[in-house]
C-alpha cells in the first residue's frame, strides 16, 4: 500500500471512528474477561471455603454454577464482540473502503 | 487406597495438559492391551476417509499459498471447527475427565483455564493477524520490521513450540494406542508418523484443515453422546448426578479405613476446589500461560489465514470457543460419569481398586459401560484421530516456519525461484516427520509432562509479546522486538527446567530443591520479554528505527481496514 494512501485513509473521519470504537470496545472486553478469570482464580486461592459451600439442602456448591458460568461468560462475550464487530465495525470499515478507493 | 487415588489426583491435576502429556505419563509402563479388532475396524474406516480427502485436497494444492493456507478459501464455521480439533487434544479429552474422575472440581478450574484466551485472541489479535498476514505468524511480526532479524526469532519461536508439543503428542499417540489398540509403542508412533507425513505432504492445509474437521465433529459427538447417557441415567438432574458421586467416593474413603464423618468430608471435596491452586503466584503464572499462550500458538494463529476476510476470522474464533467451550463442559459431566459407572464396576479396576490401564482411561471404559463394545472401538477411534489432526497441524506450521519465514525471506531474501519454496515445506515436512517419529520413540519411556506446559510457556512469553507489540505500540523497533523476544523465549525455557516439574520430577533431584519453585514461568518471563521489548525500543534511536516507527500508520491503516490485504488471499 503506497503511504499516501494510508495518510488519507488515516485522515478519513470515518477511520477513525472506527478506530477509536473499535479498540475501546475490544480493551473493555479484555478487561472484562481478565476480571473474571483471575478474579476466580484469586477467589480459589484466598477463599476455597465459598466455593465449596452448598447452595442448598444437596451436595451442589456455589464453585459449580460459578465455574459453570465462567466457561459460559466466555463464550458469551466472545459473541457479544463478533457480533458487533461484524455488523456495525464491517459497515464502517466498509465506508472507509469505498471512501479510500474511490 | 483412597489415598493412591488422591496422590493420582494431585499428580493428574498438575499434569494434565493437552498434548497427551499426562496421557503418556500416567499410561506409562502399562502393559500392552488384547488387541482390539472394532476399534482397529473404526480407525481404518478413519484412515481410508482422510486418505480419499488427501487425495482431492492434492488436486487442489499448486501453489504454496495452498500449501499453507488453503488457498485462504476456508469458511469461518468450517475454520471455527478446524481450530477447535486443532486445540482439543486426547489428552484434554482423557487428561481432563480423569482428572474430574479423581479429584472433582480442580479438573473443572484446570479446564477453564484453556478456554479463556479465546477471547483475548479474539478482541486483540484475530483480525489483524488476518488483515497483515499471508501464511505464517512472523508475517505479522515482522511487517514493518526488518525482516532478517524478526523472522529468525519468530522461526526459533514457532519451532521450539512446535517441537516440545510434538514430542509430547508423540509420545502420548505412543503409548495410548499401545493401550487402546493392543498395538506395539513403536508401531503406533510409526503409524502416526507416516499417516501425517502423507497429509502434509500432499495435501496441504486443504487436507489437514478436513482431517482437524472430521475429528472434531467425531470427537464432539461421542463427547455428546457420552454425556447424554449419564445424564439420562440420571433423569437429567445435576443434584443427583453430583450427590451419587459424593456417595461413592465417600463409600470409597470408607472401605479404606476412613471412619464415617472423614468419609463425609472426602465425599463432597469433590464439589470444591482441592489443591490444584496453591499459592497466588503458580496460580496466576500458570494462568497467563494458558491464556496468552493460546494467542501465541503457531499452528492456531496460522488457521486465521485460511480464511478470507477478518469478518470470516471473527466467526471462526467465535465457532471454536463455542465448541471448546461446550467440549469442556461435557469432560466435567463425563469425569463425573465416569466415578459413579467406572470406580463401582469391577470390571474396570484392577486388584489394588485402580483404573485397569491407568487413570486416563477413565473416558474409555465410561465408553464402554453406557455405549458397549462397538462404542468403546468408536471411543479409541477417535482418540487415534485426535493426536493424527493434532501433529499435522504442528507439522504444517513448523515446515511453514522454515520454508517461508527462514528459506523464502531470510535465505532468498524474498525471492525464491518460482516452486522452490513449496519444495522446501514438503521437504521440511518429511524432515520433521522423521524427526518426530525418533523423537517419540527416543522419548518413550522419559517423563515428558512437562513438555506442553513449556510449549504454553514460550507461545506466551517469546511469541505473544512480540506479535502484541509490533502491532499495537507505534514505538516498537526490529531491535526491541528481537531482543525482548529472545528474553521471553530463553528465560522461559530456563526458568521452566529450574522448575520442580523438570528439576525435581525429570532429571530426579530431591524435592524442594528447584531453584525456581513455582508452576510456570509466564508471569516472569512474560514480563520480562515485555519490559525487553519496551525498553530497548525506547532507546533504539538508529536508521532503522526510524524505518519502523515510520512503518506504523501503514500498517495500523491496514490492520484496522484489510485494505491492501485482500490480495494476499486471493490466488
Amino acid at each position: 500500500m503506497q503511504d499516501n494512501l494510508a495518510e488519507r485513509i488515516a485522515a478519513d473521519p470515518n477511520y477513525q471512528l472506527l478506530k477509536a470504537k473499535r479498540s475501546r470496545y475490544g480493551w473493555i472486553l479484555t478487561i472484562a474477561m481478565l476480571v473474571v478469570y483471575y478474579g476466580y482464580i484469586l477467589l480459589i486461592a484466598f477463599d476455597k471455603e465459598l466455593l465449596a459451600s452448598r447452595i442448598g439442602d444437596g451436595v451442589m456448591t456455589w464453585g459449580i454454577p460459578l465455574g459453570f458460568g465462567v466457561i459460559v461468560f466466555t463464550i458469551i462475550i466472545t459473541g457479544v464482540y463478533v457480533r458487533r464487530a461484524n455488523s456495525e465495525f464491517d459497515e464502517l470499515s466498509e465506508k472507509v473502503r469505498r471512501e479510500a478507493l474511490k | 487406597m483412597t489415598h493412591k487415588i488422591l496422590r493420582n489426583g494431585l499428580m493428574a491435576a498438575a499434569l494434565a495438559m493437552p498434548g497427551a502429556a499426562m496421557a503418556a505419563d500416567v499410561i506409562q509402563g502399562a502393559e500392552k492391551q488384547a488387541t482390539n479388532w472394532t476399534a482397529i475396524t473404526m480407525f481404518a474406516a478413519f484412515v481410508l476417509a482422510t486418505l480419499y480427502i488427501t487425495k482431492w485436497a492434492a488436486s487442489r494444492t499448486k501453489s504454496a499459498a495452498d500449501f499453507y493456507t488453503a488457498g485462504g478459501g476456508i469458511t469461518g464455521f468450517q475454520n471455527g471447527l478446524a481450530i477447535a480439533g486443532d486445540y482439543m487434544s486426547a489428552a484434554s479429552f482423557l487428561g481432563i475427565s480423569a482428572a474430574v474422575m479423581i479429584s472433582g472440581y480442580d479438573g473443572l478450574i484446570y479446564s477453564i483455564g484453556f478456554l479463556v484466551g479465546w477471547p483475548i485472541l479474539t478482541f486483540l489479535m484475530a483480525e489483524r493477524l488476518r488483515n497483515l498476514g499471508r501464511f505464517t505468524f512472523a508475517d505479522v511480526a515482522a511487517f514493518r520490521f526488518a525482516q532478517t532479524p524478526v523472522r529468525i526469532f519468530a522461526a526459533s519461536g514457532t519451532l521450539v513450540v512446535v517441537a516440545f508439543y510434538l514430542i509430547a503428542q508423540m509420545v502420548g499417540a505412543g503409548s495410548l494406542i499401545q493401550l487402546l489398540f493392543g498395538l506395539d509403542y513403536w508401531i503406533a508412533v510409526v503409524i502416526v508418523g507416516a499417516l501425517m507425513m502423507i497429509y502434509v505432504l500432499f495435501g496441504g492445509m486443504t487436507a489437514t484443515t478436513w482431517v482437524q474437521i472430521i475429528k472434531a465433529c467425531l470427537l464432539l459427538g461421542g463427547a455428546t453422546f457420552m454425556s447424554f447417557m449419564v445424564m439420562w441415567h440420571y433423569g437429567f438432574s445435576p443434584e443427583a448426578m453430583f450427590a451419587d458421586a459424593v456417595r461413592v467416593k465417600a463409600d470409597l474413603a470408607t472401605a479404606g479405613g476412613k471412619t464415617a464423618e472423614e468419609a463425609a468430608v472426602a465425599g463432597q471435596s469433590i464439589m470444591g476446589p482441592g489443591t490444584f491452586i496453591k499459592d497466588p503466584i503458580s496460580a496466576i503464572s500458570f494462568g497467563m500461560a494458558l491464556m496468552f499462550g493460546t494467542a501465541g500458538l503457531p499452528h492456531i494463529l496460522m488457521r486465521f489465514f485460511t480464511v478470507p476476510s477478518a469478518k470470516e476470522a471473527r466467526k471462526s474464533v467465535m465457532w471454536a470457543t463455542g465448541w471448546i467451550g461446550y467440549f469442556y463442559l461435557l469432560t466435567f459431566i463425563i469425569g463425573f460419569g465416569a466415578i459413579t459407572f467406572v470406580l463401582t464396576n469391577p470390571e474396570f479396576l484392577d486388584g489394588s481398586g485402580a483404573l485397569v490401564g491407568g487413570s486416563n482411561m477413565a473416558a474409555v471404559h465410561l465408553a464402554k459401560a453406557v455405549g458397549g463394545n462397538v462404542f468403546l472401538g468408536f471411543i479409541s477411534a477417535v482418540a487415534f484421530a485426535t493426536i493424527l489432526a493434532v501433529v499435522a497441524g504442528l507439522t504444517l506450521s513448523g515446515a511453514s516456519a522454515v520454508s517461508h519465514d527462514l528459506y523464502a525471506t531470510v535465505i532468498k531474501n524474498g525471492n525464491p525461484a518460482p516452486g522452490s519454496e513449496l519444495r522446501v515445506s514438503r521437504i521440511t515436512t518429511v524432515a520433521l516427520g522423521l524427526v518426530a517419529v525418533v523423537l517419540g520413540i527416543a522419548f518413550k519411556n522419559q517423563n515428558i509432562a512437562f513438555m506442553v506446559s513449556l510449549a504454553f510457556a514460550v507461545a506466551a512469553s517469546a511469541n505473544f509479546p512480540v506479535l502484541f507489540m509490533s502491532v499495537l505500540w507505534k514505538d516498537c523497533t526490529t531491535k526491541g522486538a528481537v531482543v525482548g523476544g529472545f528474553l521471553g523465549l530463553i528465560s522461559s525455557v530456563v526458568l521452566t527446567v529450574l522448575s520442580p516439574s523438570v528439576w525435581e520430577a525429570t532429571l530426579g533431584n530431591p524435592a524442594g530443591s528447584a531453584p525456581f519453585p513455582y508452576t510456570s514461568p509466564a508471569l516472569f518471563s512474560m514480563t520480562l520479554a515485555f519490559l525487553g521489548i519496551w525498553l530497548v525500543s525506547k532507546m533504539d534511536n538508529g536508521t532503522r528505527a526510524r524505518i519502523d516507527r515510520a512503518g506504523f500508520l501503514a500498517q495500523q491503516v491496514r490492520s484496522e481496514t484489510g485494505i491492501g490485504a485482500a490480495e494476499a488471499s486471493s490466488h
